[in-house]
């Protein structure tokens, strides 16, 4: 167990994960658009993607809730020994990773604050696959339309209607990335 | 080769982290200013250490950087801010808007058109533009919170009672798709239209107000205006002295103690480029006329 979690955390972190954070960046200013990240291998079942996000973007200040299967004990290990983020339920998360089945009832989640709308939520949704196919996105990022294969409609259309408020969201499946921030305008299917 | 004295970007690791998180939720919500705990840079204030800090929480190696103040490549600001990077950072840098994938500039937005790939920086010394409105902090995160701007407006239109005219000419407010008012940073107001519908990403920091927001690509931009004063992006009515160019952003130059003046442009990359390609200016050429 331990020796899993010494693994599979960035070899040169600040290198690693200033061309992971610019994957990111250009993900969620472009929703929609499919990159594709490196460096992180985190214990089964979490994703490679998943991995480079949360060691990008996370440490010991950024509450973290594991949901589902990512929230086993390999997992915690590698999450205690690598980022050292403080393990949260839901309601007190800054960043959440499991599979979208199981961050439901996305509304636990935090939206910001009428006056703080940044101290929102980012979750990490892992999929089995990313596709530019399934409903249309729209808004700030995006030239005409790009398409996602989102897991679902109504809940982005919901968080969409909280604008400023609401979390917002990178989806990962392997070593990809796809963003979909709350200002997204997402079709109705 | 990076000095191995810093680590890269000479930002330490939880700080960029901070910074890129800030970030995210600056994209996220364009437009709205989210506070960050900016870090002492060993650089003043004045120097923009606001956009130092936003420019090392997103270069890459691969970089290619430029930094312009006011427009200019080789200003000491300037030339300080790019051989930072180049020594903690390792990054190319380059004088040409085209070759450079990150611009971090100090008061213009380049003449040539920016373009997917490439991340403008803004240096911004004041990023709350209801601040001359209303001192207390507090107060402006509600009239955000409530889309009260109807002062902001009021202000403007004083400047037109007194005037004939909108007087504000740098730093001219804007609004975010509709939502957020935002300080476009001292930018001349000529260079307002360029923050609309960039295919760039646009990022703002503000290092003692401790801010960072942000524009991403395609995203809508106004300028605050009226049905009958309708904002226009004005320059002054001369053509460049140097490359001849009608239609990029003059500075006036004096030239000798008798008072005489010349306009060229303040983006000196932009201005080389033409003369480069054979473009005359009035005082370029010894007899424009017969360039004609
Ligand atoms: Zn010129």
């Amino acid at each position: 167990m331990i020796a899993d979690a010494l693994a599979g955390g960035f070899t040169e972190a600040p290198v690693q994960s200033a061309r992971a954070f610019r994957e990111v960046l250009e993900a969620m200013a472009r929703p929609g658009t499919i990159r594709r990240v490196v460096g992180a291998l985190p214990p089964a079942p979490v994703s490679v993607a998943a991995g480079v996000v949360l060691l990008t973007l996370c440490d010991g200040t950024t509450p973290l809730y594991l949901a589902g299967a990512a929230d086993c004990a390999a997992m915690r290990d590698w999450v205690a020994f690598h980022i050292g983020a403080p393990l949260v339920t839901a309601e007190y998360a800054a960043f959440a990773l499991g599979r979208w089945e199981d961050l439901n009832p996305i509304t636990r989640f935090r939206v910001g604050q009428p006056d703080y709308p940044d101290r929102s939520a980012t979750l990490i949704v892992e999929q089995d696959k990313l596709t530019n196919q399934g409903p249309a996105l729209t808004g700030p990022g995006i030239e005409t339309a790009n398409w996602l294969n989102l897991p679902e409609t109504a809940a982005f259309r919901a968080n969409r209607a909280l604008f400023p408020l609401g979390f917002d969201t990178i989806f990962t499946a392997g070593d990809q990335i796809a963003g979909l921030p709350r200002s997204t305008r997402v079709e109705a299917i | 080769m990076t000095d191995e004295a810093y680590n890269f970007a000479y930002l330490d690791e939880q700080t960029k982290a901070m910074i890129r998180r800030a970030i995210l939720k600056g994209i996220a919500v364009p437009g709205y200013q989210v506070p960050f705990a900016s870090r002492e840079m060993p650089m003043p204030y004045g120097w923009g250490t606001g956009g130092v800090q936003v420019t090392a929480a997103c270069l890459v190696p691969e970089d290619r950087l430029k930094v312009i103040d006011q427009g200019a490549d080789d200003t000491t600001n300037a030339v300080s801010i790019r051989k930072f990077f180049a020594r903690t950072a390792g990054v190319a840098t380059t004088e040409r808007t085209v070759e450079a994938t990150m611009i971090q500039t100090r008061h213009r937005i380049p003449e040539v058109p920016m373009k997917a790939g490439q991340i403008l920086v803004f240096q911004v010394p004041i990023p709350e533009p209801l601040r001359f409105l209303e001192p207390r902090e507090a107060e402006t995160r509600k009239m955000h919170e409530l889309e009260e701007y109807g002062l902001m407006h009021v202000k403007l239109y004083e400047d037109i009672a007194r005037h004939g005219q909108i007087a504000t000419s740098y730093a001219y407010p804007v609004k975010v798709e509709g939502r957020y008012v935002m300080d476009p940073s001292p930018i001349p107001k000529f260079d307002n239209p360029k923050l609309s519908c960039s295919p760039a990403i646009q990022l703002f920091g503000a290092g003692r107000e401790q801010r960072i927001y942000a524009l991403p690509p395609w995203t809508k931009v106004e300028s605050l205006d009226f049905d009958d004063h309708p904002f226009k992006a004005t320059k002054a009515a001369h053509d460049c002295d140097l490359c001849a160019a009608g239609d990029s952003y003059l500075d006036e130059v004096i030239i000798d103690d008798q008072g005489g003046r010349m306009f060229v442009c303040s983006d000196t990359d932009f201005c080389a480029g033409r003369r480069a390609k054979g473009h005359k200016g009035r005082l370029w050429a010894p007899e424009p006329e017969a360039a004609e």
